[in-house]
């Protein structure tokens, strides 16, 4: 094989690692170089510091260390079986490439995964190397994702969580039969042992030591995993599932999901069709309702035919529309959880909407000035001088609320 | 409109500079304490001007002027906005505030409405400058620094300076805008005048690999140029390096897509065959589930790893099995594994668990002496957030794991088995049992073994009053000192 150049190598790698949908550089801790005379800092939200054709944020320099690999998931675009152009970075090229990157403000951090070659522990010592670099040698306060490999050992994961913001474990597929099927060398149990490893190691960490009643750092921006949508058959509702599951058993800070992409010299085991863009968004919004609306998971989707989320309107729309007899709700008097049920109002809506009523009772302009659609909004609240009247119950109210929103949006 | 204003001001405060905070805190303090009203009052930038203070008042020493502290943030903030009657506005809600102090709380108000996009709008133009501001590097060793070239809809630069030196301070670096300069040696940050594109260094080899990065991390299949516009809108784009390829690469992504969708499956790759055969040697077919050449603990703990006997494995971490010494005169058993124990993959591991050591101590019981193990082995629970709310297992799922249990019992051989809590007590003896009325009791089931009934420990746990709580406690440690008893016996 000729020897590729470090932008033939780029190429290959950054190709290799488009298919992971994370890029998030938030929810870490406040750091700065002002001490350390280094360069770097994260101060809690991440920025996105460019945004390719496809809308997706650009916040991280996010590539394999290698894609040689020596597993055959069939929706994977480094698959063994694969003929792709296979490419390796050696930890100095990493290293430059991150803070040459970073210097010049192009990115957060490194988001850095790998294809397993040979043993987990040499791909995952190799992966550590460079965040040992970053960290201990170029003084580097940026932002680092690792991506773990489960089968590495208890000590590698330790020297990860040392020096990485997040560590995540991919779970693919939502369900251990889709695993089993298109990734038949990944075992299900072995990323949940790991995830439960890693949740107790972070709350471990997380308690002030005997010794110096200090914190030791653990990833303090959590862990977090990505499954991949619509390369099996599990339904939304059986996705929602899993992900409530991960977040209650592992206390995960994101869940993402991949619209399965058609990749590349793809497998003869997978649908050929364009990613499903927009159940991907909906499965976004009902994993917010799960984990800021106080929606429980199986509320979302009660009550529908066929287990899946509505493509046309949003998951909270939906279910207003199929639990009517809890509208409409006053918006000079609900507890903040009924209001988190409205259609239209988000969270920071609601918690001004709070702070307005204390001095004054709202009437539908007022919420009109606070959210963003009120058409929306109309028909599940009454407000000082407005009550829907039939319009909650009205047989074509999914109509009007879809028409009026769409009317909105040509101004 | 301005004009007007003008003429009919009765005060004309002259700032230093558009960002010139203190300058107009102080006017305003000085015009509102002399109960100047918003109307008579013109502001204007006049970087030149003799004398900032020639025709305002001193403050009013009988009038005393009180803003909340979030005001005065809000105010310093909305000050780098472009919008040349801020400095009236503000001194209008000023003005306002005097009247109405929980105006802010307002969030309907028109004028705290115009606050907030204000703030939103220099907010977001403080995060694009973050995000899309480049570097180019010039000059090596001693001489290296880095130079921007960025063109903010707002007065920021001064604001946001800060943010860069946490960032770059180990780098020296000149941020150039029209309206301000910023520079980092290192040591010390100096703001300076606006300055001109031309200032600023045209190339940097870097880019070239930039672009190779954005052009590949971009997926074809799922293009959204509308959602990448949103968020970085066209003015950005004529100083971001990268932005030059965006029109190619979208001319090029259904071409790519299609290809990508049309493109047959190939045969794999040469070097396929020898991973396979290296590191995935066929699996040898799956053992039944024979139960009888399983002699030992371990081994059966090792064969339990697997168990899908009743569905409960879907959602647990691992098979929780029993622990301690095969030759245990006493087998304890609880339910079910909770949150904790799920995790570790052993049991009486977590806050009930706890409860049961230290009350065992207190019984002089040895734990290390005895076995404890679970009627159903997998954690059943409802995600609830971030909680995992522990849920009852069925007849069912305890019929399936009774398969286990009876096993460990088999290998084990204890003298004396403890049921803890009710599922246990149906584990073990085939029907539901009254616990509360019946605990302390033993019972001989046919083959002879005797089963001693007692509460789970985590009852304890869950009484509220500490009087109950005590009491409880003493009656399991009662219990327990039965059952070191009976053990002896």
């Amino acid at each position: 094989m000729s020897v590729l150049s470090i932008r033939e190598k780029l190429a290959i790698l950054s190709d290799a690692a488009k298919y992971d949908a994370s890029c998030a550089s938030s929810g870490s801790i406040k750091r700065d170089s002002l001490k350390s005379r280094g360069i770097g800092s994260t101060e809690g939200s991440g920025i996105c510091h460019s945004y390719a054709p496809d809308g997706r944020c650009i916040s991280l320099l996010k590539i394999l260390l290698t894609n040689f690999c020596i597993y055959d998931c069939s929706y994977c675009i480094n698959r063994s079986s694969s003929n792709v152009r296979r490419a390796r970075f050696g930890v100095d090229e990493v290293v430059k490439l991150t803070m040459d990157f970073y210097r010049r403000n192009y990115i957060e951090g490194l988001f850095l995964s790998s294809g397993v070659i040979r043993s987990p522990d040499e791909t995952m010592g190799e992966m550590v190397e460079v965040t040992r670099r970053l960290r201990l040698e170029e003084k580097f306060g940026g932002y680092i994702h690792l991506k773990t490999i489960p089968e590495a050992s208890a000590g590698l994961i330790e020297m990860a969580g040392l020096y990485a913001d997040r560590l995540s474990i991919n779970v693919e597929l939502p369900t251990d039969e889709g695993v089993k099927k298109l990734a038949p060398e990944k075992k299900p149990e072995t990323i949940r042992l790991s995830m439960a490893k890693l949740r107790r190691k972070i709350e471990e960490k997380a308690e002030p030591t005997l010794q110096s009643r200090k914190r030791e750092r653990f990833s303090p921006g959590g862990q977090s995993t990505q499954m991949i949508v619509g390369a099996d058959k599990t339904s939304d509702d059986g996705i929602l599932r899993a992900s409530a599951r991960l977040y209650g058993s592992y206390h995960l800070r994101r869940v993402y999901y991949s619209a399965f992409s058609p990749i590349p010299d793809s497998s003869s085991a997978l649908p050929l069709l364009k990613p499903p863009l927009m159940r991907e968004h909906r499965l976004y919004q009902a994993d917010w309702l799960m984990r800021f609306y106080g929606f429980s998971q199986p509320e979302i989707l009660a009550g529908s035919n066929d287990g899946m989320l509505d493509l046309a309107i949003d998951p909270k729309l939906a279910w207003a529309l199929r639990n009517r007899g809890r509208f409409p709700v006053d918006v000079n008097r609900a507890e903040r959880e009924a209001l988190l049920r409205v259609p239209g109002l988000g969270t920071k809506v609601i918690d001004r909407i709070l702070e307005t009523r204390r001095y004054r009772r709202l009437r539908l302009e007022d919420v009109g000035r606070l959210c963003h659609s009120v058409a929306k909004v109309r028909p599940f609240i009454t407000a000082e001088g407005w009550s829907p009247g039939a319009l909650t119950d009205k047989a074509g109210l999914r109509e009007v609320v879809t028409r009026s929103c769409e009317q909105l949006s040509l101004f | 409109m301005a004009g007007t204003q003008l003429s009919l001001a009765t005060h004309l405060v002259r700032l230093e500079s558009e960002t010139d905070f203190d300058g107009w805190r102080d006017a305003a303090r000085r015009l509102a304490t002399n109960d100047v009203t918003p109307q008579d009052v013109a502001w204007r930038v006049e970087p030149d001007a003799d004398r900032r203070d020639g025709d305002l008042p001193a403050c009013s020493p009988d009038s005393r002027l009180v803003v909340p502290r979030e005001f005065i943030e809000r105010a310093e903030r909305t000050i780098c906005h472009s919008d040349p009657e801020r400095f009236g506005f503000l001194y209008r809600l000023l003005w306002r505030l005097r009247a109405e102090p929980k105006l802010l709380s307002i969030a309907s108000d028109p004028d705290i409405r115009r606050l907030e996009t204000m703030e939103k709008a220099v907010g977001r133009d403080i995060h694009k400058m973050r995000a899309f501001l480049r570097f180019r590097k010039i000059g090596a060793g001693e001489g290296e620094r880095y130079v921007a070239w960025f063109e903010p809809d707002h007065f920021i630069v001064e604001r946001n300076a800060d943010f860069f030196v946490r960032r770059f301070t180990g780098m020296r670096w000149t941020i150039l805008t029209p309206h301000a300069s910023a520079d980092w040696d290192g040591e010390r940050l100096a703001i300076g005048p606006g300055a001109a594109k031309r200032d600023a260094p045209a190339e940097d080899d870097t880019e070239t690999l930039w672009q190779t990065y954005f052009g590949s991390i971009f997926n074809p299949a799922r293009l959204k140029v509308k959602a990448m516009q949103k968020e970085m809108p066209k003015k950005y784009w004529r100083n971001l390096p990268e932005a030059s390829l965006i029109p190619d690469l979208i001319a090029g992504a259904d071409r790519a897509t299609s290809a990508m969708i049309a493109r047959m499956p190939t045969t794999p790759a040469p070097h396929h065959a020898k991973v396979q055969a290296r590191h995935w040697p066929t699996p040898r077919p799956a053992e039944a589930d024979d139960i009888e050449s399983v002699d030992t603990i371990p081994a059966l703990r090792e064969m339990a790893k697997s168990c899908h006997r009743c569905p409960l494995w879907r959602d647990a971490t691992q098979t929780v099995f029993g622990e301690g010494p095969e030759n245990a005169e006493v087998i304890f058993v609880g339910e079910q594994p909770g949150d904790q124990e799920d995790l570790a993959g052993k049991p009486f591991v977590g806050p009930a668990g706890k409860v049961f050591d230290g009350i065992l101590e207190h019984a002089e019981i040895d734990r290390a002496k005895v076995y404890v193990t679970n009627a159903v082995k997998h954690f059943k629970f409802e995600p609830r957030g971030k909680r995992r709310i522990h849920s009852k297992p069925n007849a069912g799922e305890v019929q399936a794991c009774r398969w286990w249990l009876d096993k460990e019992l088999d290998l084990v051989k204890p003298k004396l088995v403890v049921a803890l809590g009710a599922t246990a007590a149906l584990s073990l003896l085939g029907k539901a049992v009254p616990i509360t009325r019946m605990r302390g009791q033993v019972i001989e089931r046919d083959d002879g073994l005797r089963v001693f009934l007692t509460i789970h420990p985590s009852f304890i746990l869950r009484i509220r009053e500490q009087e109950d709580k005590e009491a409880e406690r003493e009656r399991f440690l009662g219990d327990m000192r039965t059952v070191r008893r009976l053990m002896a016996a």
